[in-house]
Protein backbone atom coordinates (compact mmCIF):
# COMPACT_ATOMS: atom_id res chain seq x y z
CA UNK A 1 0.00 0.00 0.00
CA UNK A 2 1.56 3.50 -0.85
CA UNK A 3 2.04 5.38 2.35
CA UNK A 4 -0.55 8.64 2.86
CA UNK A 5 3.21 10.72 3.05
CA UNK A 6 6.45 9.80 1.81
CA UNK A 7 9.59 12.11 2.08
CA UNK A 8 12.29 11.18 -0.13
CA UNK A 9 15.48 12.87 0.31
CA UNK A 10 14.59 16.21 1.59
CA UNK A 11 17.14 19.18 1.44
CA UNK A 12 16.55 22.96 2.27
CA UNK A 13 19.45 25.59 3.07
CA UNK A 14 19.50 29.06 2.88
CA UNK A 15 22.73 29.52 1.43
CA UNK A 16 25.75 27.83 3.28
CA UNK A 17 22.74 26.46 6.05
CA UNK A 18 21.42 23.52 5.32
CA UNK A 19 18.23 23.46 7.66
CA UNK A 20 17.42 20.25 6.60
CA UNK A 21 19.67 17.16 5.11
CA UNK A 22 18.58 14.33 3.34
CA UNK A 23 15.53 13.47 5.52
CA UNK A 24 13.55 10.74 4.56
CA UNK A 25 10.57 9.80 6.18
CA UNK A 26 7.44 7.67 5.64
CA UNK A 27 3.71 7.71 7.07
CA UNK A 28 1.26 5.39 6.26
CA UNK A 29 -2.36 5.56 6.56
CA UNK A 30 -2.99 5.84 10.42
CA UNK A 31 0.39 6.49 11.59
CA UNK A 32 1.08 7.81 14.73
CA UNK A 33 4.72 9.02 14.13
CA UNK A 34 6.54 11.78 16.34
CA UNK A 35 9.49 13.84 15.74
CA UNK A 36 11.33 14.69 18.05
CA UNK A 37 15.08 16.39 18.58
CA UNK A 38 16.84 19.38 20.48
CA UNK A 39 15.91 22.90 19.31
CA UNK A 40 16.71 24.25 16.07
CA UNK A 41 16.90 20.36 14.86
CA UNK A 42 15.02 21.56 11.93
CA UNK A 43 11.40 20.19 13.15
CA UNK A 44 9.33 23.45 12.66
CA UNK A 45 11.36 23.77 9.04
CA UNK A 46 10.04 19.79 8.25
CA UNK A 47 6.87 20.89 8.45
CA UNK A 48 6.61 24.42 6.57
CA UNK A 49 8.27 22.06 3.64
CA UNK A 50 5.53 19.53 4.21
CA UNK A 51 2.88 22.11 3.76
CA UNK A 52 4.53 24.24 1.06
CA UNK A 53 5.31 27.12 3.23
CA UNK A 54 8.58 26.50 2.08
CA UNK A 55 9.85 24.93 -1.28
CA UNK A 56 12.65 22.21 -0.77
CA UNK A 57 16.35 22.35 -2.76
CA UNK A 58 16.07 18.94 -3.56
CA UNK A 59 14.27 15.68 -2.48
CA UNK A 60 10.18 14.32 -3.21
CA UNK A 61 7.39 14.79 -1.00
CA UNK A 62 4.35 12.57 -1.80
CA UNK A 63 0.85 12.36 -1.23
CA UNK A 64 -0.72 9.28 -1.53
CA UNK A 65 1.96 8.49 -4.06
CA UNK A 66 1.30 11.82 -5.30
CA UNK A 67 4.15 14.16 -6.06
CA UNK A 68 3.20 17.50 -4.33
CA UNK A 69 7.18 18.85 -3.99
CA UNK A 70 6.16 22.07 -5.85
CA UNK A 71 2.66 22.66 -5.78
CA UNK A 72 1.36 25.84 -3.78
CA UNK A 73 0.28 25.51 -0.12
CA UNK A 74 -3.45 25.97 -0.79
CA UNK A 75 -3.38 22.91 -3.50
CA UNK A 76 -1.42 20.78 -0.84
CA UNK A 77 -4.43 21.90 1.45
CA UNK A 78 -6.85 20.77 -0.62
CA UNK A 79 -5.71 17.52 -1.18
CA UNK A 80 -5.71 16.80 2.78
CA UNK A 81 -2.71 18.20 4.48
CA UNK A 82 -3.49 20.51 7.57
CA UNK A 83 -1.14 21.55 10.43
CA UNK A 84 -1.38 23.31 13.87
CA UNK A 85 1.36 25.99 14.67
CA UNK A 86 3.59 25.88 17.72
CA UNK A 87 2.98 29.60 18.29
CA UNK A 88 -0.90 30.06 17.88
CA UNK A 89 -2.06 31.68 14.22
CA UNK A 90 -5.95 32.46 14.86
CA UNK A 91 -8.18 34.73 13.80
CA UNK A 92 -7.68 36.50 17.15
CA UNK A 93 -10.56 38.83 16.56
CA UNK A 94 -13.15 36.73 15.31
CA UNK A 95 -15.75 34.18 17.27
CA UNK A 96 -14.60 30.37 18.03
CA UNK A 97 -17.24 29.15 15.64
CA UNK A 98 -16.03 31.66 12.55
CA UNK A 99 -12.06 30.57 13.35
CA UNK A 100 -13.12 27.12 12.16
CA UNK A 101 -16.02 28.06 9.76
CA UNK A 102 -13.19 29.74 7.60
CA UNK A 103 -11.73 26.11 7.35
CA UNK A 104 -15.03 23.89 6.55
CA UNK A 105 -15.85 26.90 3.86
CA UNK A 106 -12.48 26.60 2.21
CA UNK A 107 -12.48 22.74 2.03
CA UNK A 108 -16.19 22.47 1.07
CA UNK A 109 -15.24 25.80 -1.76
CA UNK A 110 -18.38 28.24 -0.58
CA UNK A 111 -15.92 30.93 0.70
CA UNK A 112 -15.91 32.55 -2.81
CA UNK A 113 -19.75 33.29 -2.56
CA UNK A 114 -20.59 36.97 -2.76
CA UNK A 115 -24.25 37.24 -2.66
CA UNK A 116 -25.73 35.06 0.38
CA UNK A 117 -25.36 35.86 4.16
CA UNK A 118 -22.15 33.43 5.54
CA UNK A 119 -25.07 32.55 7.93
CA UNK A 120 -27.03 30.90 5.19
CA UNK A 121 -24.76 28.36 4.88
CA UNK A 122 -26.13 25.79 6.93
CA UNK A 123 -24.35 22.73 5.79
CA UNK A 124 -20.68 24.70 6.85
CA UNK A 125 -22.16 25.98 9.89
CA UNK A 126 -23.38 22.04 10.76
CA UNK A 127 -19.78 21.00 10.40
CA UNK A 128 -18.23 23.89 11.69
CA UNK A 129 -20.37 23.24 14.89
CA UNK A 130 -20.00 19.34 15.21
CA UNK A 131 -15.89 19.76 15.08
CA UNK A 132 -16.49 22.14 17.59
CA UNK A 133 -18.48 19.64 19.80
CA UNK A 134 -16.21 16.66 19.00
CA UNK A 135 -13.74 18.81 20.85
CA UNK A 136 -16.43 20.33 23.71
CA UNK A 137 -15.91 23.71 22.47
CA UNK A 138 -19.29 24.44 21.39
CA UNK A 139 -19.86 26.22 24.44
CA UNK A 140 -17.27 28.59 23.86
CA UNK A 141 -18.45 29.25 19.98
CA UNK A 142 -19.76 32.76 20.50
CA UNK A 143 -16.61 33.55 22.59
CA UNK A 144 -14.10 35.45 20.52
CA UNK A 145 -10.81 33.86 20.46
CA UNK A 146 -8.71 36.13 21.91
CA UNK A 147 -10.51 36.39 24.99
CA UNK A 148 -10.24 32.52 25.59
CA UNK A 149 -7.58 30.82 28.23
CA UNK A 150 -4.29 29.80 26.55
CA UNK A 151 -5.77 26.27 26.66
CA UNK A 152 -8.72 26.44 25.04
CA UNK A 153 -7.37 28.77 22.11
CA UNK A 154 -4.94 25.38 21.76
CA UNK A 155 -7.88 23.36 20.92
CA UNK A 156 -9.00 25.77 18.56
CA UNK A 157 -5.78 25.63 16.86
CA UNK A 158 -6.11 21.78 16.78
CA UNK A 159 -10.11 22.60 15.71
CA UNK A 160 -9.40 24.76 12.66
CA UNK A 161 -7.01 22.08 11.19
CA UNK A 162 -9.76 19.12 12.13
CA UNK A 163 -12.26 21.13 10.36
CA UNK A 164 -9.81 20.73 6.85
CA UNK A 165 -10.86 17.29 7.07
CA UNK A 166 -6.97 15.99 6.74
CA UNK A 167 -5.59 12.41 5.64
CA UNK A 168 -2.20 13.45 6.73
CA UNK A 169 -2.62 16.15 9.94
CA UNK A 170 1.00 17.91 11.39
CA UNK A 171 0.79 18.76 15.06
CA UNK A 172 3.90 21.35 15.67
CA UNK A 173 3.95 21.06 19.60
CA UNK A 174 0.28 21.13 20.50
CA UNK A 175 0.54 21.00 24.58
CA UNK A 176 3.23 23.97 24.29
CA UNK A 177 2.53 26.49 26.67
CA UNK A 178 -0.33 24.81 28.35
CA UNK A 179 0.18 24.74 31.85
CA UNK A 180 0.60 21.10 32.52
CA UNK A 181 -2.96 20.89 34.59
CA UNK A 182 -4.60 21.46 31.33
CA UNK A 183 -2.90 19.98 28.91
CA UNK A 184 -4.32 16.64 29.56
CA UNK A 185 -7.55 17.81 28.13
CA UNK A 186 -5.36 18.56 24.56
CA UNK A 187 -3.40 15.29 24.63
CA UNK A 188 -6.58 13.30 25.49
CA UNK A 189 -8.12 15.46 21.97
CA UNK A 190 -5.05 14.19 20.38
CA UNK A 191 -5.23 10.67 21.30
CA UNK A 192 -9.14 10.57 20.87
CA UNK A 193 -8.37 11.78 16.65
CA UNK A 194 -9.60 9.50 13.98
CA UNK A 195 -7.65 6.45 13.81
CA UNK A 196 -6.96 6.80 9.67
CA UNK A 197 -5.49 9.93 9.42
CA UNK A 198 -1.87 10.12 9.40
CA UNK A 199 -0.18 11.83 12.30
CA UNK A 200 3.11 13.23 12.64
CA UNK A 201 3.50 14.82 16.23
CA UNK A 202 6.36 17.15 17.41
CA UNK A 203 6.51 16.95 21.21
CA UNK A 204 8.93 17.67 23.79
CA UNK A 205 7.80 15.67 26.46
CA UNK A 206 8.76 12.10 26.15
CA UNK A 207 6.32 10.22 28.11
CA UNK A 208 3.49 11.95 25.74
CA UNK A 209 5.67 10.54 22.65
CA UNK A 210 6.05 7.02 24.07
CA UNK A 211 2.41 7.22 24.83
CA UNK A 212 0.96 8.79 22.02
CA UNK A 213 3.26 7.21 18.85
CA UNK A 214 4.72 4.01 17.61
CA UNK A 215 7.14 5.44 15.53
CA UNK A 216 9.58 7.96 16.16
CA UNK A 217 12.18 10.02 14.06
CA UNK A 218 15.21 12.06 16.23
CA UNK A 219 15.52 14.72 14.10
CA UNK A 220 19.66 16.83 15.05
CA UNK A 221 21.02 19.50 12.87
CA UNK A 222 18.15 19.03 9.98
CA UNK A 223 19.16 15.37 9.74
CA UNK A 224 17.94 12.59 10.52
CA UNK A 225 19.88 10.62 13.34
CA UNK A 226 17.76 7.38 13.83
CA UNK A 227 14.01 6.48 13.95
CA UNK A 228 12.41 3.28 15.66
CA UNK A 229 9.52 2.02 18.28
CA UNK A 230 9.30 3.24 21.48
CA UNK A 231 11.12 0.92 23.06
CA UNK A 232 14.51 1.15 20.56
CA UNK A 233 14.25 4.75 21.07
CA UNK A 234 14.13 4.79 24.62
CA UNK A 235 17.23 2.53 25.00
CA UNK A 236 19.40 4.45 22.37
CA UNK A 237 22.43 5.59 23.87
CA UNK A 238 23.02 8.34 21.00
CA UNK A 239 19.45 9.60 21.48
CA UNK A 240 19.98 9.83 25.03
CA UNK A 241 23.39 11.85 24.80
CA UNK A 242 21.26 14.35 22.72
CA UNK A 243 18.77 14.75 25.27
CA UNK A 244 20.54 15.33 28.15
CA UNK A 245 22.34 18.25 26.09
CA UNK A 246 26.19 16.47 25.69
CA UNK A 247 28.33 16.79 22.85
CA UNK A 248 27.26 14.40 20.29
CA UNK A 249 29.98 14.01 17.26
CA UNK A 250 27.64 13.13 14.59
CA UNK A 251 28.90 10.20 12.66
CA UNK B 1 -29.54 16.79 8.88
CA UNK B 2 -33.19 16.21 11.02
CA UNK B 3 -30.98 14.43 13.33
CA UNK B 4 -29.62 17.26 14.10
CA UNK B 5 -32.42 19.53 14.04
CA UNK B 6 -34.91 17.58 15.95
CA UNK B 7 -32.92 17.37 19.65
CA UNK B 8 -33.08 21.71 19.74
CA UNK B 9 -34.05 21.83 23.57
CA UNK B 10 -31.63 21.31 25.98
CA UNK B 11 -27.78 20.06 24.54
CA UNK B 12 -28.26 21.30 21.44
CA UNK B 13 -28.55 24.90 22.66
CA UNK B 14 -25.56 26.28 22.28
CA UNK B 15 -25.92 24.81 18.47
CA UNK B 16 -29.25 26.44 18.08
CA UNK B 17 -27.88 30.19 20.28
CA UNK B 18 -24.67 29.82 16.98
CA UNK B 19 -26.23 29.05 14.55
CA UNK B 20 -28.87 32.22 15.35
CA UNK B 21 -25.54 34.41 16.06
CA UNK B 22 -24.38 33.93 12.10
CA UNK B 23 -27.84 33.64 10.70
CA UNK B 24 -29.22 36.41 12.41
CA UNK B 25 -25.91 39.52 12.07
CA UNK B 26 -26.57 40.36 8.68
CA UNK B 27 -30.32 41.25 9.67
CA UNK B 28 -31.38 44.69 9.18
CA UNK B 29 -31.15 47.07 12.85
CA UNK B 30 -33.42 49.53 13.19
CA UNK B 31 -30.47 51.93 13.92
CA UNK B 32 -29.56 51.66 10.59
CA UNK B 33 -32.33 53.69 8.79
CA UNK B 34 -30.61 55.87 11.23
CA UNK B 35 -28.22 57.55 8.13
CA UNK B 36 -30.62 56.98 5.86
CA UNK B 37 -33.36 59.22 7.42
CA UNK B 38 -31.02 62.08 8.31
CA UNK B 39 -29.70 62.19 4.78
CA UNK B 40 -33.55 62.78 3.54
CA UNK B 41 -34.15 65.54 6.29
CA UNK B 42 -31.00 67.16 5.74
CA UNK B 43 -32.81 67.50 1.87
CA UNK B 44 -35.54 69.35 3.30
CA UNK B 45 -33.74 71.39 6.09
CA UNK B 46 -30.53 72.69 4.03
CA UNK B 47 -32.25 73.21 0.76
CA UNK B 48 -29.62 75.89 -0.20
CA UNK B 49 -26.43 73.92 0.80
CA UNK B 50 -27.49 70.63 -1.47
CA UNK B 51 -24.60 70.90 -4.21
CA UNK B 52 -22.16 70.93 -0.56
CA UNK B 53 -24.64 67.56 0.21
CA UNK B 54 -24.09 65.83 -2.71
CA UNK B 55 -20.42 66.12 -2.20
CA UNK B 56 -20.76 64.58 1.28
CA UNK B 57 -22.38 61.98 -0.10
CA UNK B 58 -20.05 60.85 -2.75
CA UNK B 59 -17.54 60.78 -0.23
CA UNK B 60 -19.24 58.80 1.93
CA UNK B 61 -19.23 56.69 -1.19
CA UNK B 62 -15.47 56.93 -1.49
CA UNK B 63 -14.88 56.34 2.16
CA UNK B 64 -17.14 53.13 2.18
CA UNK B 65 -14.69 51.85 -1.11
CA UNK B 66 -11.60 52.04 1.20
CA UNK B 67 -13.51 50.59 3.97
CA UNK B 68 -14.09 47.76 2.00
CA UNK B 69 -10.57 47.23 1.50
CA UNK B 70 -8.76 48.81 4.45
CA UNK B 71 -11.14 47.92 7.52
CA UNK B 72 -12.80 44.92 6.26
CA UNK B 73 -9.63 42.73 4.07
CA UNK B 74 -6.88 44.94 6.28
CA UNK B 75 -5.07 46.64 2.43
CA UNK B 76 -3.38 49.39 3.51
CA UNK B 77 -3.55 52.08 0.42
CA UNK B 78 -2.12 55.67 0.03
CA UNK B 79 -3.33 55.60 -3.14
CA UNK B 80 -6.94 55.07 -3.33
CA UNK B 81 -7.39 58.79 -4.84
CA UNK B 82 -6.26 56.72 -8.35
CA UNK B 83 -9.46 54.62 -8.86
CA UNK B 84 -11.64 58.15 -8.04
CA UNK B 85 -9.35 60.15 -10.29
CA UNK B 86 -9.77 57.50 -12.94
CA UNK B 87 -13.76 57.19 -12.65
CA UNK B 88 -13.79 60.93 -12.65
CA UNK B 89 -11.85 61.18 -15.90
CA UNK B 90 -13.72 58.60 -17.52
CA UNK B 91 -17.13 60.39 -16.76
CA UNK B 92 -15.44 63.30 -18.09
CA UNK B 93 -14.01 62.16 -21.32
CA UNK B 94 -17.05 60.80 -21.71
CA UNK B 95 -19.07 63.46 -22.55
CA UNK B 96 -16.32 65.76 -23.62
CA UNK B 97 -14.37 63.34 -26.31
CA UNK B 98 -17.34 61.24 -26.97
CA UNK B 99 -20.44 63.04 -26.74
CA UNK B 100 -21.94 60.48 -24.38
CA UNK B 101 -23.86 62.32 -22.15
CA UNK B 102 -26.00 60.27 -20.34
CA UNK B 103 -25.00 60.29 -16.89
CA UNK B 104 -26.15 56.74 -15.57
CA UNK B 105 -24.14 54.86 -18.24
CA UNK B 106 -21.41 57.25 -18.02
CA UNK B 107 -21.36 55.76 -13.74
CA UNK B 108 -20.60 52.63 -15.30
CA UNK B 109 -18.30 53.09 -17.60
CA UNK B 110 -16.38 54.42 -15.02
CA UNK B 111 -16.77 51.70 -12.73
CA UNK B 112 -15.52 49.58 -15.40
CA UNK B 113 -12.53 51.77 -15.78
CA UNK B 114 -11.14 51.20 -12.43
CA UNK B 115 -12.24 48.34 -12.16
CA UNK B 116 -9.77 46.97 -14.93
CA UNK B 117 -7.12 49.26 -13.51
CA UNK B 118 -7.64 47.90 -9.99
CA UNK B 119 -7.51 44.32 -10.90
CA UNK B 120 -3.74 44.94 -12.67
CA UNK B 121 -2.53 47.36 -9.90
CA UNK B 122 -3.99 45.02 -7.77
CA UNK B 123 -2.76 41.54 -9.38
CA UNK B 124 1.68 43.14 -9.34
CA UNK B 125 0.55 45.19 -5.76
CA UNK B 126 -1.15 42.97 -3.41
CA UNK B 127 2.14 40.32 -3.56
CA UNK B 128 2.91 43.31 -0.89
CA UNK B 129 1.71 44.31 2.65
CA UNK B 130 2.65 47.01 4.79
CA UNK B 131 5.04 49.54 4.19
CA UNK B 132 5.97 48.80 0.96
CA UNK B 133 2.62 48.50 0.08
CA UNK B 134 1.36 51.64 1.09
CA UNK B 135 4.74 53.10 -0.93
CA UNK B 136 3.53 51.40 -4.29
CA UNK B 137 -0.02 52.42 -3.97
CA UNK B 138 1.08 55.98 -3.45
CA UNK B 139 4.03 56.00 -6.21
CA UNK B 140 1.16 54.52 -8.60
CA UNK B 141 -1.43 57.22 -7.67
CA UNK B 142 1.60 59.98 -8.39
CA UNK B 143 2.44 58.42 -11.73
CA UNK B 144 -1.25 58.74 -13.02
CA UNK B 145 -1.80 61.95 -12.01
CA UNK B 146 1.86 63.10 -14.13
CA UNK B 147 0.92 60.76 -16.84
CA UNK B 148 -2.60 63.16 -16.55
CA UNK B 149 -0.33 66.11 -17.23
CA UNK B 150 1.79 64.94 -19.89
CA UNK B 151 -1.83 64.24 -22.26
CA UNK B 152 -2.86 67.89 -21.61
CA UNK B 153 -4.54 67.90 -24.16
CA UNK B 154 -6.83 65.04 -23.55
CA UNK B 155 -7.16 65.92 -19.50
CA UNK B 156 -7.01 69.54 -19.58
CA UNK B 157 -3.78 69.18 -17.07
CA UNK B 158 -4.63 71.16 -13.71
CA UNK B 159 -6.75 73.65 -15.54
CA UNK B 160 -8.85 70.60 -16.04
CA UNK B 161 -11.73 70.03 -18.22
CA UNK B 162 -14.73 72.73 -17.31
CA UNK B 163 -18.54 72.93 -18.74
CA UNK B 164 -19.49 69.46 -18.83
CA UNK B 165 -22.67 68.84 -20.15
CA UNK B 166 -24.85 65.76 -19.43
CA UNK B 167 -28.33 64.74 -20.43
CA UNK B 168 -31.17 65.04 -17.58
CA UNK B 169 -31.46 62.03 -15.18
CA UNK B 170 -33.26 59.01 -16.76
CA UNK B 171 -34.06 61.39 -19.42
CA UNK B 172 -36.58 63.58 -16.47
CA UNK B 173 -35.02 65.47 -14.15
CA UNK B 174 -32.91 68.41 -15.34
CA UNK B 175 -29.94 69.68 -13.44
CA UNK B 176 -31.52 73.13 -10.94
CA UNK B 177 -29.29 75.64 -9.77
CA UNK B 178 -29.65 74.55 -6.33
CA UNK B 179 -28.16 71.14 -6.84
CA UNK B 180 -31.79 69.40 -5.40
CA UNK B 181 -31.28 66.29 -8.47
CA UNK B 182 -27.46 66.25 -8.16
CA UNK B 183 -28.50 65.18 -4.04
CA UNK B 184 -31.06 62.65 -4.22
CA UNK B 185 -29.04 61.03 -7.49
CA UNK B 186 -25.88 60.82 -5.08
CA UNK B 187 -28.14 59.53 -2.59
CA UNK B 188 -30.09 57.04 -4.54
CA UNK B 189 -26.65 55.83 -5.98
CA UNK B 190 -24.72 55.45 -2.52
CA UNK B 191 -27.79 53.85 -1.50
CA UNK B 192 -27.65 51.13 -3.80
CA UNK B 193 -23.39 50.19 -3.96
CA UNK B 194 -24.07 51.03 0.36
CA UNK B 195 -26.43 47.80 -0.07
CA UNK B 196 -23.99 45.87 -2.24
CA UNK B 197 -21.36 46.59 0.02
CA UNK B 198 -23.20 45.03 3.25
CA UNK B 199 -24.06 42.13 1.43
CA UNK B 200 -20.56 41.54 0.50
CA UNK B 201 -19.21 41.99 3.88
CA UNK B 202 -21.74 39.71 5.35
CA UNK B 203 -20.98 36.53 2.77
CA UNK B 204 -18.62 33.83 3.04
CA UNK B 205 -16.50 35.91 0.85
CA UNK B 206 -16.66 38.56 3.22
CA UNK B 207 -16.23 36.30 6.12
CA UNK B 208 -12.55 34.77 3.99
CA UNK B 209 -11.52 38.56 4.26
CA UNK B 210 -11.51 38.99 7.85
CA UNK B 211 -9.44 35.85 7.95
CA UNK B 212 -7.08 37.30 5.84
CA UNK B 213 -7.37 40.59 7.77
CA UNK B 214 -6.74 38.83 11.34
CA UNK B 215 -4.29 36.18 10.19
CA UNK B 216 -2.98 35.73 6.61
CA UNK B 217 -0.36 32.81 7.50
CA UNK B 218 -3.81 30.66 8.97
CA UNK B 219 -5.70 31.42 5.97
CA UNK B 220 -2.88 30.11 3.75
CA UNK B 221 -2.54 26.82 6.17
CA UNK B 222 -6.78 26.23 5.63
CA UNK B 223 -6.41 26.06 1.50
CA UNK B 224 -7.36 29.58 0.81
CA UNK B 225 -6.44 31.51 -2.29
CA UNK B 226 -5.59 34.56 -0.47
CA UNK B 227 -4.02 36.28 -3.56
CA UNK B 228 -7.32 35.89 -5.47
CA UNK B 229 -9.37 37.00 -2.60
CA UNK B 230 -7.87 40.38 -1.75
CA UNK B 231 -7.03 41.00 -5.94
CA UNK B 232 -11.25 40.52 -6.18
CA UNK B 233 -12.24 42.89 -3.30
CA UNK B 234 -8.93 45.29 -4.90
CA UNK B 235 -11.27 45.58 -7.61
CA UNK B 236 -14.72 45.59 -6.39
CA UNK B 237 -13.26 48.84 -4.09
CA UNK B 238 -11.85 50.33 -6.90
CA UNK B 239 -14.97 50.26 -9.25
CA UNK B 240 -16.91 52.09 -6.15
CA UNK B 241 -14.38 54.40 -5.98
CA UNK B 242 -14.46 54.93 -9.33
CA UNK B 243 -17.85 55.50 -9.23
CA UNK B 244 -17.76 57.99 -6.31
CA UNK B 245 -15.20 60.06 -8.93
CA UNK B 246 -17.85 59.94 -11.42
CA UNK B 247 -20.53 61.14 -9.60
CA UNK B 248 -17.56 64.14 -8.68
CA UNK B 249 -17.44 64.97 -12.31
CA UNK B 250 -21.25 64.44 -13.08
CA UNK B 251 -21.94 66.99 -9.80
CA UNK B 252 -19.81 69.33 -10.60
CA UNK B 253 -19.65 69.39 -14.22
CA UNK B 254 -15.83 69.63 -13.88
CA UNK B 255 -12.88 67.94 -13.15
CA UNK B 256 -9.08 68.91 -12.77
CA UNK B 257 -6.24 66.45 -11.63
CA UNK B 258 -6.38 67.57 -8.12
CA UNK B 259 -8.69 64.46 -8.29
CA UNK B 260 -5.48 62.47 -8.20
CA UNK B 261 -3.75 64.73 -5.54
CA UNK B 262 -2.70 62.87 -2.57
CA UNK B 263 -4.47 65.14 -0.37
CA UNK B 264 -7.41 63.10 -1.82
CA UNK B 265 -6.14 59.90 -1.01
CA UNK B 266 -5.05 61.16 2.66
CA UNK B 267 -8.12 62.79 3.44
CA UNK B 268 -10.58 59.50 2.54
CA UNK B 269 -8.55 57.77 4.85
CA UNK B 270 -8.67 60.36 7.85
CA UNK B 271 -12.34 60.23 7.40
CA UNK B 272 -11.85 56.37 7.78
CA UNK B 273 -10.19 56.66 11.04
CA UNK B 274 -12.21 59.20 12.46
CA UNK B 275 -15.46 57.19 11.99
CA UNK B 276 -14.12 53.99 12.69
CA UNK B 277 -12.91 51.38 9.82
CA UNK B 278 -14.31 48.06 9.57
CA UNK B 279 -18.12 49.02 10.47
CA UNK B 280 -19.62 50.14 7.55
CA UNK B 281 -21.14 52.83 8.71
CA UNK B 282 -18.02 54.46 9.96
CA UNK B 283 -17.73 55.80 6.17
CA UNK B 284 -20.92 57.67 6.57
CA UNK B 285 -19.80 59.49 10.34
CA UNK B 286 -16.14 60.34 9.04
CA UNK B 287 -17.27 61.48 6.17
CA UNK B 288 -19.93 63.82 7.59
CA UNK B 289 -17.50 65.31 10.30
CA UNK B 290 -14.56 65.54 7.74
CA UNK B 291 -16.51 67.47 5.24
CA UNK B 292 -18.51 69.98 7.54
CA UNK B 293 -15.42 70.90 9.63
CA UNK B 294 -13.41 71.34 6.24
CA UNK B 295 -16.23 73.39 5.36
CA UNK B 296 -17.31 75.38 8.28
CA UNK B 297 -13.65 75.91 9.43
CA UNK B 298 -12.44 76.61 6.06
CA UNK B 299 -14.43 79.88 5.86
CA UNK B 300 -12.98 81.07 9.38
CA UNK B 301 -9.61 80.71 9.07
CA UNK B 302 -8.72 79.14 4.88
CA UNK B 303 -5.17 78.91 5.75
CA UNK B 304 -5.57 77.22 9.58
CA UNK B 305 -8.48 74.93 8.85
CA UNK B 306 -6.63 71.37 8.67
CA UNK B 307 -5.00 72.18 11.94
CA UNK B 308 -8.08 71.00 13.82
CA UNK B 309 -9.01 68.08 11.41
CA UNK B 310 -5.39 66.98 12.89
CA UNK B 311 -6.45 67.91 15.86
CA UNK B 312 -9.20 65.40 15.84
CA UNK B 313 -7.16 62.89 13.93
CA UNK B 314 -4.27 62.46 16.72
CA UNK B 315 -6.95 62.52 19.65
CA UNK B 316 -9.61 60.02 17.80
CA UNK B 317 -5.79 57.51 17.57
CA UNK B 318 -5.61 58.38 21.20
CA UNK B 319 -8.64 57.83 22.90
CA UNK B 320 -10.50 56.45 20.06
CA UNK B 321 -8.75 53.75 18.03
CA UNK B 322 -11.75 52.50 16.94
CA UNK B 323 -13.01 55.84 15.75
CA UNK B 324 -15.99 57.59 16.67
CA UNK B 325 -18.48 54.50 15.87
CA UNK B 326 -16.35 52.39 18.37
CA UNK B 327 -16.46 54.66 20.92
CA UNK B 328 -20.20 54.56 20.65
CA UNK B 329 -20.38 51.19 20.78
CA UNK B 330 -18.21 51.23 23.74
CA UNK B 331 -20.15 53.39 25.33
CA UNK B 332 -23.08 51.74 24.95
CA UNK B 333 -21.73 48.84 25.95
CA UNK B 334 -20.81 49.86 29.65
CA UNK B 335 -24.68 50.95 29.22
CA UNK B 336 -25.51 47.56 29.16
CA UNK B 337 -22.97 46.10 31.20
CA UNK B 338 -24.27 48.28 34.28
CA UNK B 339 -27.64 47.94 33.90
CA UNK B 340 -27.78 44.15 33.83
CA UNK B 341 -26.78 42.80 37.63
Amino acid sequence: MTDALEIRNLHKSFGALAVARDIALALPKGARHALIGPNGAGKTTLVNLITGVLRPSAGQILLDGEDITVLPQAARTRRGVARTFQINQLFRGLTVLENVYLAVAERMRTSHRLWRPAGAEREVIDQALAQLEALRLADDALRLVRELPYGRQRLVEIAIALAQKPRVLLLDEPAAGVPSSESHLILDAVGALDPEIAILIIEHDMDVVFRFASRITVLVAGAVLTEGGPQEIRADERVRAVYLGQEFAHG
Amino acid sequence: MAAIDTPATAPADPHARARAYLARRHRFGVWETLPWLLALAAFFLFPDRMTFGSQVLLMVLFALSLDLILGFAGIVSLGHAAFFGLGAYAAALLTQRWGWEEPISGLVAAAAVAAVAGAASGWLLLRYRGLTLLVLTLATTIMLQELGNLLRDLTGGYDGLPGLTFTPLLGLFDYDLYGHVNYLYALAVLFVLFMAVRMIVYSPFGQTLAGIRENVARMHAVGSPVHLRLVTVYTIAAAIAGVAGALFTQTNAYVTLGVFDFDNSAGVMVMLILGGAGRLYGAFVGAVIYMVLQDVLSKASPQYWQFAVGLLLVLTVLFARRGLLGLIEDTARLFVRERKP
